[in-house]
C-alpha cells in the first residue's frame, strides 16, 4: 500500500483552499461579505484572496446583511455563482427574510422558471465566550426550510470539499462553519477535493450505541467514545454532515445494529434538529430500539459569557459518557 | 411638455393602459365571483407608470416588481392569458398556479416577480445588476416599489450598495401616497422621496406619474444615464391608486372627495385628451380600441377557464431543481 501524500493544515486553511480553487476554476464565482477583503475575513478565512483575485471578485460589503445576501440571490439569478459570507449565524437573522422569502422560495413561486445557485457561508457555535449575540447554533432553524440545503462540515476533508459541491448545486446552499473548528489542525490529502453533500458518515464504528451528531460536537462525541471504549463500551459515532436533506438511512442502519440512539446537538433542545431526528427514529425504527432515544442539547438559555456558565450550557464529554453508560446499563 | 406626439406610439401606450384597466376591472369581477382568490391588489389609476417605464426598457433588461404587478407584467409583454390563468390557479398560468396574483414571474421577458415582501425585491435588483456588470453586459435592471418600501431597511441598504458599486439599477418608486392604508405623511419624516437619492450620491428625479408621456421622458433620461455607466438612478413617479389597497380594504383612511379629485387626472383620460387635442384620435378609434381590448381580456378569461389543475401528485415539485448541475 502506497503512502498517500498529505499536507498538514487547518480547517481555516481548508476553507480558504476551497474558496481559492472555486475562484480559479469558475469565473462566475466571487466572494462577498463584511470584511472579507482588506481585513482578510473576521476569522481570517479569506486572508490574501483580495491580493490574488482583486476587488471585483473579493468584495467587501457594507454592514447590510439583507442587501448583500439579497444581492447574492439576484446575482445568482443573473448567472453568477456567488459565495456570500455572513459573519455569524446571529447576524444572518438580519438576512433571514432574503434567505427564506426569496432564496428558498423563488423557484417554487415562479413555477420552476428560476433557480438560485447561491452559496452562503457563516460561522456558528459557542465556546469562545462570545455571549448571547454571537454564539448560537441556529442550523436547525435553517434546516426547517424547504428549498435550502444545509451543510455542516466538521472535518478538514469536508471543509475543503463541501464548497465545490455546494457550488455545483443549482439551488441555495448554506454552509455552517463552527467557529471553534477554524484552528483545528490535521493532515489533509494533497489531492483532497469535492466531497458528496448528500450523506451522513460513520466516523467511528461501534456496536453498543449510535451517537448522532454534527459539527464541533463530533469531537466531543469521539472523545466520549474513546473514553467509553476503555470501559468496554463501543459507541458508533455518526456525523450528519448535511442537516437538510437529512440522510436517514445511515443512522437508521446503525440503530438496526446497536438498538440504542443518542443525539448530541449544540442547538437548543426545543424544536431542534435533534427533535426532528428523534421523531424520525420513532417513526421508522421504533421496534429496533431497546430503550428510548436520548438527547443532549444546549441548555435553554441565551449563551452566557462567563466560561463556567458557557461550558455548563453546552453538551460536554462527561455528560455524553454518563448518558451512554446509563443507556447501555453500565450506569 | 415638448415631446412630439408620435401617433402610433401614443396609440400603443393608450391601448396598453386600457388593457391593464379592463384586465383589472375584470379581475375584480372575477374575484367577487370567487374565480380568483387570495390577495388581489389592483393597479387602476397607476397604469401610466408601468406603460411608460417599460417603453424605456429593452427586452434584454430585467424587471423586478411588487405584489401589485399585473400592469408591469402586461406592459412588459407577458400575455393576458398567462396572467389570468395564474390568478385562476391553473397550471397554464405563468407560474403554474404556484404563485397567484402576487407572484407573476416570466423568464422569457426577464420578469423576476411578483415580490410580496415590501422592499424584498430591491436587493435582488441590485444583484441582477451586479451580475450584468461583472459579466460585461450593458443591461438595466428596473426595480418597482412603492412609497411604503421607502421605510424598509432593504431600500436604504440597496440604494447605498448600488451607488457604491455603480450598478445599473433603476430604482422606480411608485409613490401612490399610501402604504396600504396609512398616508405617507404619517410614515415619512420627509415627503420628498426623490431627494433621498442625494444621500446616496445617486441621481434622481420626480415626475407626474399620471402623465404617461412625462413618465416616459423621465424614464428615458434615467435609462440613458444607466446605460452610460453612470451608476443607479432613483425615479419617483407621483401617482394614485383609484381602487382599495386589496379586496379587503374598506378605505376608511381617505375621503371619497380625495379619490374623485385624483380621478380628474386619470392617466388614460389625460392621454386621450392630449391625442384629441392634436387631432390624432377619433371616437370611432376609441370604440374599436375598446373592442379590441375587451376581446383580449375575454379571451384571457376563456383561456383561464379552459385551463387545467396541476396534479396533486406534483405538490412537492419546484422546491429543489429538477435540472442537474448548472
Amino acid at each position: 500500500m502506497s503512502e498517500q501524500a498529505t499536507n498538514s493544515t487547518t480547517y481555516r486553511e481548508a476553507v480558504k483552499m476551497a474558496i481559492r480553487e472555486a475562484l480559479i476554476r469558475d469565473e462566475r464565482v466571487f466572494l462577498m461579505g463584511e470584511d472579507v477583503g482588506y481585513y482578510g475575513g473576521c476569522y481570517a478565512v479569506s486572508k490574501g484572496l483580495l491580493a490574488e483575485f482583486g476587488p471585483e471578485r473579493i468584495r467587501d460589503t457594507p454592514l447590510s446583511e439583507s442587501a448583500f445576501v439579497g444581492a447574492g440571490i439576484g446575482a445568482a439569478l443573473g448567472g453568477m455563482r456567488p459565495i456570500v459570507e455572513v459573519m455569524t449565524v446571529n447576524f444572518s437573522l438580519l438576512a433571514l427574510d432574503q434567505i427564506m422569502n426569496n432564496a428558498a422560495t423563488i423557484q417554487h413561486m415562479s413555477g420552476g422558471q428560476f433557480n438560485v445557485p447561491l452559496v452562503i457561508r457563516m460561522a456558528t457555535g459557542a465556546g469562545k465566550q462570545l455571549a448571547a449575540q454571537h454564539a448560537h447554533s441556529l442550523e436547525g432553524w435553517y434546516a426547517h426550510i424547504p428549498g435550502l440545503r444545509v451543510l455542516s462540515p466538521a472535518t478538514l476533508e469536508d471543509a475543503r470539499g463541501m464548497l465545490w459541491s455546494a457550488l455545483q448545486d443549482p439551488d441555495p446552499v448554506i454552509i455552517f462553519e463552527n467557529n471553534t473548528l477554524y484552528n483545528l489542525e490535521g493532515a489533509l490529502a494533497a489531492d483532497a477535493g469535492a466531497v458528496d453533500i448528500d450523506s451522513a458518515m460513520v466516523r467511528r464504528p461501534g456496536t453498543d450505541i449510535t451517537i448522532i451528531t454534527y459539527s464541533a460536537s463530533l469531537y466531543k462525541c469521539l472523545d466520549a467514545a474513546a473514553a467509553l471504549a476503555k470501559e468496554g463500551i463501543e459507541a458508533e459515532v455518526i456525523d450528519l454532515r448535511t442537516l437538510r436533506p437529512l440522510d436517514d438511512a445511515t443512522y437508521l442502519a446503525s440503530i438496526a445494529r446497536t438498538h440504542r440512539a443518542l443525539i448530541v446537538d449544540e442547538g437548543w433542545r426545543s424544536g431542534s434538529i435533534s427533535a426532528e431526528i428523534s421523531a424520525r427514529i420513532m417513526e421508522q425504527a421504533f421496534y429496533e430500539l431497546d430503550i428510548p432515544v436520548a438527547r443532549i442539547c444546549s441548555a435553554e438559555v441565551p449563551m452566557p459569557y462567563a466560561r463556567h456558565m458557557e461550558e455548563a450550557a453546552l453538551p460536554q464529554v462527561d455528560a455524553i459518557v454518563a448518558t451512554v453508560k446509563r443507556m447501555v446499563g453500565h450506569g | 411638455m415638448t415631446t412630439q406626439i408620435d401617433r402610433e406610439h401614443g396609440m400603443a401606450q393608450l391601448r396598453m393602459m386600457l388593457l391593464i384597466r379592463r384586465f383589472e376591472e375584470k379581475s375584480a369581477e372575477l374575484y367577487s365571483a370567487a374565480k380568483i382568490r387570495g390577495f388581489l391588489h389592483l393597479y387602476i389609476g397607476e397604469e401610466a407608470v408601468a406603460v411608460a417605464v417599460m417603453a424605456a426598457l429593452t427586452p434584454e433588461d430585467a424587471v423586478v416588481a411588487t405584489y401589485r404587478e399585473h400592469g408591469q407584467a402586461l406592459a412588459r409583454g407577458m400575455s393576458a392569458d398567462s396572467i389570468m390563468a395564474e390568478m385562476y390557479g391553473k397550471q397554464e398560468g405563468c407560474s403554474r398556479g404556484r404563485g397567484g396574483s402576487m407572484h407573476i414571474f416570466d423568464a422569457a421577458t426577464r420578469f423576476y416577480g411578483g415580490n410580496a415582501i415590501v422592499g424584498g425585491g430591491i436587493p435582488l435588483a441590485v444583484g441582477l445588476a451586479l451580475a450584468d456588470k461583472m459579466r460585461g453586459q450593458n443591461r438595466v435592471t428596473c426595480c418597482f416599489f412603492g412609497d411604503g418600501a421607502v421605510a424598509e431597511g432593504d431600500f436604504h441598504e440597496s440604494m447605498n450598495l448600488a451607488s457604491l458599486w455603480k450598478l445599473p439599477v433603476l430604482f422606480l418608486c411608485e409613490n401612490n401616497l399610501y402604504a396600504m392604508g396609512t398616508a405617507i405623511r404619517y410614515t415619512q419624516a420627509s415627503l420628498d422621496i426623490a431627494a433621498k437619492g442625494a444621500a446616496y450620491g445617486m441621481a434622481s428625479a420626480a415626475v407626474d406619474g399620471m402623465d404617461v408621456m412625462a413618465v416616459e421622458e423621465a424614464a428615458r433620461i434615467a435609462t440613458a444615464h444607466l446605460r452610460h455607466g453612470n451608476g443607479p438612478y432613483l425615479l419617483e413617479c407621483r401617482t394614485y391608486r383609484f381602487r382599495p389597497h386589496s379586496m379587503f380594504d374598506a378605505e376608511l383612511y381617505r375621503t371619497r372627495e380625495e379619490v374623485e379629485e385624483w380621478k380628474k387626472r386619470d392617466p388614460i383620460d389625460l392621454l386621450i385628451r392630449r391625442l384629441r387635442e392634436v387631432g390624432l384620435f377619433s371616437d370611432q378609434e376609441m370604440s374599436s380600441l375598446e373592442q379590441s381590448v375587451t376581446a383580449e381580456v375575454e379571451a384571457s378569461v376563456a383561456f383561464a377557464e379552459a385551463g387545467s389543475w396541476e396534479p396533486v401528485e406534483d405538490l412537492t415539485r419546484f422546491v429543489c431543481s429538477e435540472r442537474s448541475g448548472v
